[in-house]
């Protein structure tokens, strides 16, 4: 066994009692990365040199006694966070050739925590997609099978974290971008409630619902990042005073006498055989544990993809207007006059799913639409809000599945954008209410592709679904299980 | 239904320049999203109030200080462009 497969919790305790250096499981991560990449394509860039300086700087901190848990662990960033110095392109040719001049908040508080960043992972364009097909640097890889997709828009996180070439990867979740390719990938991916983690240099995509967070081994592990990455941030307006911590001291608190809620329209007609049985064998794992588990309904889930795609390309188009091309990105062509030379940058610089949203959202706050598409959007966003806040008075947390399907076959749904927004039919409405969710492995089909299974929480209930997730891991073994 | 001329000028007011196949294929591909969408028009909204921002934040504000500044040397290094007396040479846009 490669010292890059333990977790981030074991890898602490090895790199304290000094049976393993932060310089070894470096090596050990890049040994893997320069072994699987080229077939995966996890990683759109790697930084040998500067992450075994990292690295070294990791030790002496462990060897001062200055370390603390994530002093040492090794971790991909998908290629949306603004790392100091390092090319970071959205995986999109409008941004080619940018390096940021600071690190994203979330960056800084783990570089801080002496954590080893060895390179930036794939992703979608500017997040956009489920799929991360819609890369400029090309499609990311399943492990579990190379012929299928590892999901979106975070697939080269989950890809790089389940593949053993990082302890951790660092994600954005808008509408399921980090816990869908983790129930692709087989790995824990956590969404954050909005706000809980600053978005500060993270290139955003809709601002009224973006979030970020880690893929991790397990939950244990994601709450030891989400100690440090949580909290205001006098960058991000949107990072409320809420006490954030206790993410690790309530991993092991027992979850008898707890509720859980099923909801009965997240078992509809689409939804795969298997993984409805996964799930539903996930569910019974709860009740063992003495959890009560009770059916409920979220009635208006049916319109979450509708609301989602007319919210996210709306903030799509005026966060997209930013870019030009002319200091970055693809060398302008000849142009007759400015108004000209931007649409042909943009139009070289970005790819067709960024169009698309772009055109959807110009189109639904173009004036005479703005209230029958966007207003109406907003209040069906309120209603979705409302189901779960009702359904919160009843229940202490939500199981349903994380996506209908498991892994799908690459360039399946590309010809056809309103199937791939499907995918995400189990993770936006959770996103439109700002909560928080995660997915764990809780099962494989018949092609042993993994199912995730999503526990969904209230508001800065991060703390409830970490303990109820890793209490699930403790009682069960799918997320040990290897391609 | 989107037509191929309403796709155009959506384009324009995006700032992008589509040849007349992607004209043709998104006209497609955003009239069977914008249809699927319309399902929302069955939901009764009345009375009910839009949400813009989940957690209920409002009028967030702070100090005007400088902070986390980067300097002009840093903001120059972002591009891969040459740089000439403290600016970035972009490629000539028109003739």
């Amino acid at each position: 066994m490669s010292i890059s497969e333990i977790t981030l919790a074991e890898a602490h305790e090895k790199l304290a009692k000094k049976e393993i250096s932060s310089v070894e499981l470096t090596k050990a991560c890049l040994e893997k990365i320069k072994k699987a990449n080229s077939d995966l394509n996890a990683f759109v860039s790697v930084n040998e040199e500067s992450a075994l300086e990292q690295a070294k700087e990791a030790d002496e901190k462990i060897s001062d006694g200055r370390a603390g848990v994530l002093t040492g662990v090794v971790c991909g960033l998908k290629d949306v966070f603004c790392e100091k110095g390092v090319e970071t392109t959205a995986c999109s040719n409008i941004l080619k050739g940018f390096k940021p001049p600071y690190d994203a908040t979330s960056v800084a508080k783990l570089r801080e925590a002496g954590v080893v960043f060895v390179g930036h992972t794939n992703t979608d364009e500017f997040t956009m997609g489920a799929s991360t097909e819609n890369s400029a640097f090309g499609v990311t890889k399943n492990l579990w099978d190379k012929k299928r997709v590892a999901g979106g828009s975070s697939g080269g996180s989950a890809v790089a974290v389940s593949a053993n070439m990082c302890t951790f990867a660092m994600g954005t979740d808008t509408g399921g971008s980090i816990r869908q390719p983790a129930s692709f990938c087989g790995c824990t991916g956590l969404k954050v409630t909005y706000g809980r983690v600053s978005r500060s240099g993270v290139m955003p995509m809709a601002s009224s619902l973006d979030t970020i967070g880690p893929l991790a081994k397990t939950c244990e592990d994601a709450a030891h990042i989400l100690e440090i990455i949580a909290g205001r941030d006098k960058e991000d307006s949107t990072t409320p005073e809420v006490k954030a911590g206790d993410y690790v001291k309530n991993l092991n608190k027992d979850l008898k006498g707890m509720t859980i809620g099923v909801p009965k329209e997240y078992f509809i007609e689409g939804i795969g055989d298997e993984v409805e049985k996964a799930v539903r064998t996930g569910v019974k794992e709860f009740e063992k544990m003495g959890v009560r588990v009770k059916e409920i309904s979220l009635p208006h889930t049916k319109y979450a993809v509708p609301v989602y795609y007319i919210i996210a390309p709306s903030e799509i188009s005026a966060n997209m207007s930013r870019y030009d091309g002319v200091r970055f990105g693809p060398a302008a062509e000849k142009a007759d006059s400015l108004q000209d030379f931007y649409m042909k940058n943009r139009s070289h610089g970005f790819g067709d799913e960024v169009k698309r949203r772009i055109m959807i959202g110009t189109y639904a706050l173009s004036s005479g639409y703005y209230d029958a598409y966007y207003l109406k959007a907003q209040k069906v966003r309120t209603l979705i809000k409302q189901d779960f806040e009702k359904a919160f008075k009843e229940v202490d947390l939500i199981l349903a599945p994380t996506s209908p399907t498991t892994a799908f076959d690459i360039g399946e749904n590309s010809e056809d954008p309103l199937k791939m927004y499907l995918s995400d039919i189990f993770t936006v409405a959770s996103s439109l209410a700002g909560l928080c969710g995660v997915s764990v492995p809780c099962g494989f089909d018949k092609n042993k592709l993994p199912v995730g299974l999503q526990i969904i929480g209230p508001q800065f209930g991060e703390a409830k679904i970490l303990n109820a997730g890793h209490q699930y891991q403790c009682a069960t073994r799918w997320h040990i299980e290897k391609s | 239904m989107l037509s191929e001329e309403q796709v155009k000028h959506i384009a324009k007011l995006a700032k992008l320049d589509l040849n007349e196949g992607e004209v043709k294929k998104f006209a497609g591909q955003l009239s069977s999203i914008l249809e699927y969408i319309d399902i929302l028009n069955e939901v009764d909204t009345e009375g009910t109030e839009p949400t813009s921002q989940v957690t209920g934040l409002t009028n967030v504000t702070e100090g005007d200080d400088e902070v986390n500044c980067p300097h002009s040397k840093e903001l120059l290094d972002c591009s891969d462009l040459p740089k000439v007396r403290g600016q970035i040479r972009v490629h000539s846009s028109f003739t």
